[in-house]
């Protein structure tokens, strides 16, 4: 099987990960819907939707578990997306405004092919990050197409020919301009560091997890550790980034109506949020990279080690076959990221909107800054460490 | 008026960066998160009614079985949204309460009409209608929201009785004391 697929050409092999990875991404993406709507409701004691069970599954032991977790609540959702009517206000730009939810999708799924989601012992017992596409630019890639997103936020302003989108656009690029300098600022650090003398230079987000599981006390800790102010300046900004509250406001429901997408309805609606959590999702797997040690387990255990840990426990070959490294690598990375997408969440339903000059302030005023000292003094210290 | 002037200290360094209180907040919403839910999942469980909870207003019969009402029609002159309306009958022949006179012979409430003020409760000589435990009322159609006679005596069964108040009239007819 594995040979047979290794054997494709590679086009057709990099359509088929392409889809097997927008695969998982976009159910995902549509579940943070119902888990967002689940983790709302359980912070405000409450049960969330658990009523909706088609007859069809009822005979299914266990099938309540998944009608008290909101399961076909979120089928019965995405089918009335599809097939509700599309309402076109008079007033908009018929061909931007269509276009405006394809744009959004469009970055949102494009980031993912320089994410790596994984990685498997090679022979030789070398780790092989498996990834879409294993390019150097890594991290720049994904700061320049996630940027791009914003374009669609503010077509969707432009287009609805509206006061409120109108705002909610401008809001949206504002704060993208206000937060993108900090976080990259934020990210230099790791890369100033990842980046020895005399090593060919790279952006790859694999090699700072790479990074992250030498050997050594130094070695294996996560940069969550060893750069916690980069590290809270990224989570920051990546909130600000992907419009979550506290800093939402491109939709800022309570003085904009809905912002940007105040004239959406139906399917186009659900695109923007299935972008806004693919979005989420992306983000959350650079950040559990960079900060959180990427696939490996535990601070100071290393992938490799886990590994040949399991394999002399369980006696058993089976923990170095690759499809099985990748698979708990995968699960390791992707666990992550549901837990940095629950604090998203939690964060939502807890912290109060930002007023929009607090926000500018914050951003301009406090966290660049910040960002900037962050910067020369890890750069100083990078230096003299490795002198 | 007295004025109290509150001292607004300072922010100190760590509350200006918000992260304290918005872990604060955190660790309280998290204990929300994991306690039990407040609401209560309603049509399979259903609130407890305390006493004297003002419902559907329904007709009672005494414990001996006998209607109440004897369609005075103080309820229907009382209701503040008229929604009562009563059509006055003979008791039937041979019922045993021949010394009562009069019985509904319709009685309707439209609760649609209805503001559940419990004012025909209230003004009932007779203590034969009383607003009860049913809070919730449904209907496909308006004719369905009008309670008639036969299903408010449903609603409302036999409630305990202090005073029988005809048996002892009749008792004292017996005794030739008359009526008073």
């Amino acid at each position: 099987m594995i040979d047979f697929l290794l054997s494709l050409p590679a086009p057709v092999l990099a359509v088929l990960k392409g889809v097997a990875v927008i695969g998982v991404i976009f159910p995902v993406a549509a579940a943070c819907s119902m888990a967002e709507r689940k983790v709302c409701a359980w912070i405000q004691c409450r049960p969330g939707p658990n009523r909706a069970l088609p007859p069809i599954f009822a005979w299914i032991p266990g099938a309540w578990i998944l009608q008290r977790l909101g399961v076909f609540q979120l089928m019965a959702d995405g089918g009335k997306f599809l097939f509700k009517e599309e309402p076109f206000p008079d007033h908009v730009n018929r061909l931007y405004y269509t276009l405006a939810p394809v744009i959004a999708m469009v970055p949102a799924f494009t980031t993912v092919t320089v994410v790596p989601f994984g990685a498997y012992l090679g022979r030789g017992g070398q780790v092989v990050p498996l990834v879409l596409a294993g390019v150097d630019v890594g991290i720049l890639a994904v700061f320049a197409v996630a940027s791009l997103g914003i374009y669609s936020l503010i077509l969707a302003g432009w287009a609805s020919n509206s006061k409120y989108p109108f705002l909610g656009g401008v809001r949206a690029s504002a704060q993208l301009i206000s937060y993108e300098l900090s976080m990259l600022l934020a990210v230099l650090p790791v890369f100033l560091w990842v980046n020895e003398p005399g090593a060919a230079g790279s952006l790859s987000l694999a090699r700072v997890v790479a990074f992250q599981s030498r050997p050594g006390f130094w070695g294996g800790a996560w940069f969550a550790f060893t750069m916690p102010v980069s590290a809270l300046i990224f989570a920051v900004a990546l909130f600000a980034e992907t419009n979550r509250q506290p800093f939402d406001m491109p939709e800022s429901e309570a003085d904009l109506v809905g912002g940007f997408h105040t004239e959406y309805g139906a399917f186009k609606w659900s695109l923007f949020f299935v972008a806004e959590y693919a979005n989420m999702i992306v983000g959350s797997a650079v950040f559990s990279l960079l900060f959180l040690g990427g696939w490996n387990l535990l601070p100071w255990l290393p992938l490799a080690d886990l590994l040949e840990r399991l394999h002399q426990a369980s006696g058993s070959a089976l923990w170095l076959h690759p499809a099985v490294a990748g698979a708990v690598s995968v699960a390791i990375l992707l666990a992550k990221i549901l837990a940095t997408l629950f604090v998203f969440m939690w964060v939502r339903w807890t912290v109060p909107r930002f007023r929009y000059d607090q926000v500018m302030r914050l951003g301009w005023q406090k966290l660049l800054p910040l960002s900037i000292a962050n910067l020369v003094a890890y750069a100083f210290a990078i230096a003299f460490l490795q002198r | 008026m007295a004025v109290i002037s509150v001292q607004r200290r300072p922010l100190s360094l760590a509350e200006r960066t918000y992260f304290p209180q918005i872990a604060g907040a955190m660790w309280t919403t998290l204990k929300h998160l994991l306690g039990p839910a407040d609401t209560m999942e309603y049509p399979e469980q259903r609130p407890a009614i305390p006493p004297g909870y003002r419902g559907v207003p329904t007709l009672v019969k005494d414990p001996n079985g006998r209607e109440k009402c004897v369609s005075c029609q103080l309820c229907e002159f009382v209701c503040p949204p008229k929604a009562i309306r009563i059509t006055p009958g003979s008791v039937p022949e041979g019922a045993g309460v021949d010394h009562v006179e009069k019985a509904p012979q319709a009685f309707d409430i439209d609760m649609l009409r209805c503001i559940y003020c419990g004012l025909c409760e209230e003004v009932c000589p007779e203590e034969a209608i009383f607003l009860q435990q049913q809070y919730s009322m449904t209907g496909y159609s308006r004719a369905e929201m009008v309670n008639h006679k036969d299903r408010l005596y449903e609603l409302g069964g036999t409630l305990p009785d202090r005073h029988f108040k005809w048996d002892v009239k009749r008792a004292a007819e017996a005794r030739g004391g008359g009526r008073h």
